[in-house]
């Protein structure tokens, strides 16, 4: 007891590494949902429907099903490396939300100073980067240790691809650390307050004047991550399943969650650099935006009423029910005035999370893959050249007036 | 017992095993895996000393860069188990006592030098130029000139890289 005494530190941080675990874990389950979902309404399809309420409990029903198939290891799988290829890719996938600031630097909870952030280090994003470097051992362990063809195949196709995609994307972040002067989100984000100067009604968010490398960033960021267009480790037309061919069962299910975590670190990311993260686009004199999380929750509540009592029979209705309850809930808990100030910051950021999570279901549901020759020229021939020079340009830029300004 | 102190045990012993391991395992891709342990490891010591940036750099580096083309490039070739020779006499008799003599003469001198009698008084080490812009400082100004020639350096081994490969064709 005494140690735990001298060390605040270490409960304050479990307590909050468990709410944003199950957070987390939640979302991961919803996000699947989400993108079936979104993808069917992008094909004219419902989507899941049956289980639950617009199926709703789906994903605790993909959950208990991963749970009780059956194991199977592959004979002459290296056993030790097989299970630990899903842990390590699940583990650095969740671990980087560490790292991720969901609201402004000091907040006070119940007079309490505190930071929605786990791991405040001063240089945030070269942890991320050194966490999210190592995601790729997942991937090719697992395609390694199962001891059969299309997994290897698909293991020695990710690690190229995420090797290749890995260069682009540090460089196309590179701009944005030269305009911020400083590789602590927060920083990063206090960067990007307030509005140009002659244009009062644009924030200074850094994906105006880094366009171009937010546009080399989100490319590379969908290929480091996996996903379609750039989801050749995992194409089923050509390696079955790629690198998770031989997982069953819940290790199968780790690496679908991790993919998933990835995809919500690249948002939260591509948010942080260039769009501002918990920062609200509106100026600040506008009070009326603090109602804005509070009224949008009551207005999704008041819908899901409606479609509750008009759409819904049986026990769809009572499940229906208790989302609007939630809904109602949470959005009259954000209008109280001591919760509301808390809740701006991490309402601006996860709405700027999730557009950039539907951008990812969005391209999936519209574009083909890629060739394999195609993806590796598209990264090494034209994305490097143009993240470099953009990091050239932006140095000129920043230096050429410190030059003038000296005489 | 403070906390610095069980970390620091704790991610030394880690790197002790992996060490171990990396010498003793068979599979070339275990011995990789190891070396991987050894590194993350060493960071977290990096970041116990305080030097957040090299920690950073490591992982960076030697764990996500040069041992993913390692772990690559044996997944590539599917290296086989490799094939142990007996221990050789001369490093039975020779190399085992020498090893075990560099360790105490190591810890010898260590234990005389300047940091090992401030640790032994129990004054803290003192914490210089921690700071990612302080580094950049040293590295950009005072120590440009070895900076710049250690990258052309790296350079001409780059295009001697590629020069070989490319004789071949």
């Amino acid at each position: 007891m005494e140690f735990i005494a001298q060390h605040p530190i270490l409960v304050v941080s479990l307590v909050k590494i468990v709410i944003l675990l199950f957070l987390t874990l939640t979302t991961l389950a919803y996000l699947t949902w989400f993108e079936r979902k979104v993808v069917a309404h992008i094909q004219s399809r419902w989507g899941p429907y049956y289980v639950g309420a617009h199926g709703l409990l789906q994903p605790l029903a993909d959950g208990v099903k991963f749970l009780f198939k059956e194991d199977v290891t592959p004979p002459g799988a290296d056993k030790i490396l097989y299970i630990l290829a899903p842990f390590l890719a699940l583990t650095l996938a969740i671990t980087t939300l560490a790292l991720i600031p969901f609201g402004p630097a000091t907040i006070y909870i119940f007079g309490h100073p505190t930071q929605l952030v786990i791991a405040n280090v001063d240089i945030e994003l070269l942890f991320l980067f050194a966490i999210t470097s190592l995601g790729v051992y997942g991937v090719a362990l697992a395609g390694w240790s199962s001891n059969s063809k299309y997994p290897l195949l698909g293991g020695l196709r990710s690690s190229a691809q995420m090797i290749s995609y890995e260069v682009s994307m540090t460089f196309s972040v590179v701009g944005v650390l030269l305009l911020a002067g400083s590789f602590s989100f927060n920083d990063i984000i206090e960067h990007q307050r307030g509005y140009y100067h002659h244009l009062p009604f644009i924030p200074r968010w850094h994906v105006f004047p880094q366009l171009i490398g937010f546009l080399c960033y989100i490319t590379a960021a969908i290929a480091e991550t996996n996903r379609v267009p750039f989801d050749l480790p995992e194409a089923e037309t050509e390696l079955v399943a790629g690198f998770h061919t031989e997982y069953s069962s819940f290790k199968f299910a780790m690496f679908f969650m991790a993919e998933y975590a990835n995809m919500i670190t690249v948002s939260c990311l591509a948010t942080i650099l260039f769009f501002g993260g918990w920062l609200s686009p509106f100026p600040d004199s506008w009070t009326w935006t603090q109602f804005l999380p509070g009224v949008l929750l009551l207005l999704a509540g008041i819908y899901t009423a409606y479609d509750t009592v008009m759409g819904m029979r049986g026990i769809a209705r009572l499940q229906l029910g208790v989302v609007t309850l939630l809904a109602l809930g949470l959005g009259v808990l954000c209008l109280l005035p001591g919760v509301m100030p808390v809740v701006q910051g991490p309402f601006w950021f996860l709405a700027k999370v999730l557009a950039f999570l539907f951008f990812y279901v969005w391209t999936r549901g519209t574009l083909p893959r890629f060739r394999y020759d195609q993806l590796m020229s598209f990264g090494w021939k034209l994305l490097l050249p143009v993240s470099l020079l953009n990091l050239v340009a932006t140095a000129l830029c920043i230096v050429f007036p410190l030059l003038v300004n000296r005489g | 017992m403070s906390l610095p102190f069980i970390l620091f045990f704790a991610f030394a012993i880690i790197a002790v095993i992996g060490a171990l391991l990396l010498i003793i395992a068979r599979e070339p891709i275990h011995s990789a895996l190891s070396l991987i342990m050894v590194m993350v490891a060493l960071a977290a010591l990096y970041l116990l000393l305080g030097a957040p940036f090299i920690a950073a750099v490591q992982i960076i580096v030697y764990a996500g860069a040069i041992m993913v083309l390692f772990v690559f490039v044996i997944m590539l070739l599917n290296a086989g188990v490799e094939e142990r020779t007996n221990w050789s006499k001369i490093a039975k008799f020779a190399g085992l006592p020498l090893g075990v003599f560099l360790l105490f003469e190591l810890a010898h001198w260590l234990a005389r030098s300047a940091i090992g009698k401030s640790i032994a008084s129990g004054s803290e080490a003192t914490n210089t130029a921690a700071s990612t812009s302080a580094l950049s400082e040293m590295l950009f100004r005072k120590y440009l000139f070895p900076f710049e020639a250690t990258s052309i350096l790296i350079l001409i081994a780059i295009l001697g890289a590629l020069v070989l490969a490319k004789r071949d064709e």
